[in-house]
């Protein structure tokens, strides 16, 4: 069905046991760093929002959580999309954020322009979705840390240049950083701040 | 549904889906989620009112609340116990206000709420323990302001606590803690890990399961995510130990769980059994004799399952 601008797309059918269900997804992503976890198709995301992303923050993102988006996102249906069911404010300043979503390929804004959170709150940072091209097929990811029994590898596909240095930047801030959830369709790898980037070829 | 049904007596209360509203739980879920990304961090929450005083297990309540669904099975223990008077009313909260499948063997559990102890059974992946947790600040006995304890753990300044295991030696001779014995969770936080006996912190380390602690009193959530380093505070020539007993299970003959001592008579006179209820059972189911098994079952106390 063709979007047009007007028409917002329906949120959760069921909000109690859909969001439920996409919190323990999320909940073991995060606790299980580099392991996809399915989010399934439970709502009609706008265009620019990947199914994943659209359910991540329904979930999670109410009026008291800020998102940032691509000026492109923000100002067409994915923004109208998000302010009508999350009732979210949609923040200019990266640094405001407590949710933000990025496309992986894009060189613009670099994970450390978020908020990564101050030495006596590191809960307050910002949680990046980063919507790439596939959780595999891409460079191989040596991961290690909290969650990871001994050592897992990832290979997501369609980040741009330097991500995973920046990934590693993040992670050297342990405990501050942004918790990065790397999203494909339905399909959400969690790589939190605790997550150490070992190796990558 | 129509709108002329009659109120009868199996209609439920209108409750939402596991008490809390869906606002409450997406706050309790996002700080669930940084705790988990920031292991033995304290995530400051809005602990609500819940139809059970604080102290009784509301900070686990809430945490149980905002992950339970449909296709969970729920164990509540409190002192290792399934039978007693928190396990059994926060039990049967949850059957009323989530339909939530419950169980009490360890094995069977999706979720397992605890007051005070782990279970001996080895937990799995995938399993969740909640942990209701009194005191979440591991320093408060040692510093009263939240804020100077916020600074110690934005610092890692965890020398006072190094200190007060020093003096604990230097004047008894051994690490006096039994109990909330402070662990060191990912190399980073220094941690309370609710008050389980100190028997119970070496099953923290590099455990499968997902632990997640939840005060609700003190408005405090924080994690250990599965395989997580969780080391108990120690020193290299006093290194941690944990309590040992002369006698095994009077039930169930275990050498190698944790013992209640239970007074049995005005003489004097104790045993000690295995406080992880569902642990004895199991045991006594397969075989398993104590020395005081006959008089306990001859008393009706327990049921020998061994005895035609």
């Amino acid at each position: 069905m063709a979007h047009d601008d007007t028409r917002i797309g329906a949120g959760f059918a069921d909000p109690v046991f859909q969001s439920q269900g996409a919190f323990r997804a999320l909940l073991a992503a995060l606790s299980e760093p580099g392991l996809a976890r399915d989010l399934g198709h439970a709502v009609d995301a706008p265009p620019g929002l990947a199914q994943a992303t659209a359910v991540a923050l329904l979930t999670l993102a109410d009026y008291e959580t800020p998102i940032w988006l691509p000026a492109a996102l923000r100002d067409g249906p994915a923004g109208a999309w998000l302010r009508f069911h999350c009732a979210a404010a949609l923040v200019d300043d990266p640094a405001r954020a407590a949710f933000a979503v990025i496309d992986g390929a894009a060189p613009e804004p670099q994970l450390a322009s978020f908020n990564a959170g101050d030495d006596q709150f590191p809960d307050r940072s910002t949680t990046v979705l980063v919507q790439c091209a596939g959780l595999d097929g891409g460079e191989t990811v040596t991961l290690a840390g909290p969650g990871i029994p001994g050592r897992r590898t990832i290979a997501p596909a369609g980040l741009r240049a330097g991500f995973w240095a920046e990934v590693a930047g993040n992670a050297a801030l342990y405990p501050l950083g942004v918790d990065l959830l790397l999203i494909h369709g339905a399909e959400v790898l969690g790589l939190p701040r605790s997550t150490q980037i070992l190796e990558t070829r | 549904m129509t709108l002329h049904q009659s109120i009868t007596e199996d209609t439920k209360p209108a409750y939402n889906y596991a008490y809390l509203d869906e606002q409450t739980k997406r706050m309790i879920r996002r700080a669930l989620l940084k705790a988990v990304a920031v292991p033995g961090y304290q995530v400051p929450f809005g602990s609500r009112e819940m139809p059970l005083a604080r102290g009784w297990g509301t900070g686990g309540i809430q945490v149980t609340a905002a992950i339970i669904g449909p296709d969970d099975t729920l164990k509540v223990i409190d002192q290792g116990a399934d039978d007693t008077t928190n396990a059994v009313s926060i039990r049967r909260f949850f059957e009323r206000t989530a339909d939530a499948r419950t169980t009490e063997a360890t094995e069977e559990a999706t979720i397992i709420q605890t007051r005070h102890r782990i279970p001996e059974a080895p937990l799995k992946a995938g399993q969740i323990m909640v942990y209701q947790v009194p005191q979440p600040e591991p320093l408060r006995k040692l510093e009263p302001h939240e804020a100077e304890t916020r600074k110690m753990h934005a610092w890692a300044e965890y020398g006072l606590m190094q200190v007060k295991l020093y003096e604990n030696i230097a004047r008894f001779g051994e690490v006096t803690t039994t109990y909330d014995y402070p662990v060191m969770v990912n190399g980073r936080y220094v941690m309370a890990p609710s008050p389980i006996p100190k028997f119970d912190n070496p099953k923290m380390q590099m455990s499968p399961a997902l632990q997640l602690f939840g005060a609700g009193r003190e408005k405090r959530i924080y994690a250990v995510p599965p395989h997580t380093s969780v080391r108990s505070l120690d020193f290299e020539d006093h290194p941690f130990r944990i309590q040992s007993w002369n006698e095994p299970c009077a039930l169930c003959a275990a050498a190698d769980s944790y013992l209640d001592e239970v007074v049995i008579d005005d003489q004097g006179a104790r045993m000690f059994v295995c406080s992880d209820s569902h642990h004895c059972e199991t045991r006594r189911a397969e075989g398993h004799r104590g020395a005081m098994l006959a008089d306990a079952s001859a008393l009706h106390l327990v049921e020998d399952e061994a005895k035609p």
